[in-house]
């Protein structure tokens, strides 16, 4: 792979690598001055606030924020440089607790959750105790970038992982702006390989999904035309087939932020955000049925939110003091990224939502 | 406020255009939301032709629409460009076809 594509906010050491200065760019200017209504504002409007956890569906660990990518949005500011990485100790806590729920799916994601040294443990020791769908987002260059991870594919099949990468174009120019020099060519050669171990092929029950997030600041196109357009360039291309396009909204925090306010985009790009806001995403928003859980264990009402540093609003804060009657029906922490989630057709992990 | 006749905020307030006529201006966003639906052609070709005829009509709101219209639906740069010479060849043919008429005219006149 060639040169990284960019620095860690921490790296730059940019203000924004301050989650407060983020929350406070996202609250203040057009929010402050009510050019814009607030999310609070908007979602009470049809009476939906406050937003209210349901049972618990989806775990997603955060096993670290270490990356051998350094992509230009990336809402985690994750890198080669970011040592925050899970403990054994940590993945213990999680699998005890995994027993307990009745969640249909576990969700790995990082970083790049293949970097940490417990994640072949982890994903052993999960897959034994069984959950209906078990998720690693895998970046897909990891699998190329050393021979300790070539057999990748083969592990995953093992534990019939489902595997979801993300591809953000499936011309090498748009990806390659986005997520660094050589990634395209890498990726291609990781897809051709999961292919091969049976992934992505149309009968197979080995899940190979892409998620689509826009190589810029505008939102994502019709789920199901991308979708399309993704398997039609990818079959003819490279022979390489996958299941399910998950169109993902880049939300304004982190990377992305960072990228909006240099680029000048940032309140055009919360106009189309606002503008596009559809009450019926709201209903299915995936903090409702989601717990996001930190490298250091914290629980979280999404991944977004954890990069925010806002903790959930309950008594239970740490994995080791899960609890599924305190974490119900607890009020799920918003801001104006939230709006990411509630655009158009909806975005969540799993893609649109309405 | 800066003295030029196009502010690139007033795409936003296109929608306004209802308040002082109310049934035509709806009629018309009906009639324009639907000639935007899938249908013959996909939703992506008719992006690109509405970007093609922006700039033949030298429309900056529509450039700044269709352009980020396209974007959202995976449209390569490649592909917007050649668009544009589609509308570029129309209009310079549409000029060009009248040097005919200018021929016949020489023609009748100093032939």
């Amino acid at each position: 792979m060639g040169k990284l594509k960019t620095q860690s906010l921490q790296k730059r050491h940019s203000d924004l690598a301050n989650t407060n200065k983020q929350l406070e760019i996202l609250s203040n200017g057009i929010f402050a001055n009510g050019e814009l209504p607030t999310f609070k504002n908007k979602i009470s409007e049809t009476s939906q606030f406050p937003l209210k956890a349901k049972a618990l569906e989806i775990l997603q660990i955060n096993v670290g924020y270490m990356c051998n990518q350094v992509c230009e949005h990336c809402h985690v500011d994750a890198g080669p440089d970011r040592k925050e990485i899970m403990t054994k100790e940590t993945m213990q806590q999680i699998l005890d607790v995994l027993k307990t729920t009745g969640a249909h799916t576990l969700d790995l994601t990082g970083g790049a959750p293949e970097m940490n040294p417990n994640f072949r443990w982890f994903v052993e020791e999960a897959s034994k105790i069984g959950v209906k769908d078990f998720i690693v987002r895998s970046n897909l260059t990891i699998i190329r970038a050393n021979k300790k991870y070539y057999d990748l594919p083969e592990f995953f099949k093992k534990h019939n992982i489902h595997v979801v990468s993300s591809m953000p174009h499936w011309t090498r120019g748009k990806t390659d702006k986005q997520r660094g020099e050589g990634v395209f060519d890498m990726s291609i050669k990781a897809l051709q390989e999961l292919n091969a171990v049976g992934y992505g092929m149309p009968e197979s029950d080995l899940k190979l999904d892409l998620v689509y997030n826009p190589s810029g600041a505008f939102l994502p196109g019709d789920q199901m035309a991308m979708e399309k357009d993704f398997k039609k360039a990818l079959l003819e291309d490279f022979g390489i087939q996958f299941h399910n396009l998950f169109a993902i909204t880049n939300l304004p925090i982190s990377r992305f932020l960072d990228y909006l306010i240099a680029s000048e985009n940032y309140e055009d790009y919360m106009y189309s955000l606002v503008e596009a806001y559809n009450p019926a995403a709201v209903e299915n928003v995936m903090c409702t049925n989601t717990l996001s859980v930190s490298w250091d264990g914290y629980l979280f009402d999404c991944d977004f939110n954890q990069m925010l540093e806002l903790p959930v609003n309950s008594k239970a804060k740490h994995i080791s003091e899960y609890n599924a009657e305190l974490l119900e029906g607890r009020n799920i922490v918003i801001s104006q990224h939230c709006y990411g989630c509630t655009a158009g057709a909806g975005s969540s992990c799993q893609g649109i939502v309405a | 406020m800066s003295k030029t006749y196009y502010d690139p905020a007033d795409l936003r307030k296109f929608g306004k255009i209802t308040e002082w006529s109310e049934e035509l201006g709806n009629k018309f966003f009906e009639y324009y939301g639907k000639v935007f639906e899938e249908g013959a052609l996909t939703s992506r070709e008719k992006s690109l032709i509405a970007l093609a005829v922006a700039h033949t009509e030298q429309c900056p709101y529509c450039i700044d629409a269709y352009t980020k219209d396209g974007l959202q639906r995976g449209v390569t740069k490649e592909e917007m460009m050649e668009a544009i010479h589609v509308g570029a060849a129309i209009k310079s043919g549409a000029t060009l076809v009248h040097g005919v008429q200018m021929m016949n005219k020489v023609n009748k006149l100093d032939g």
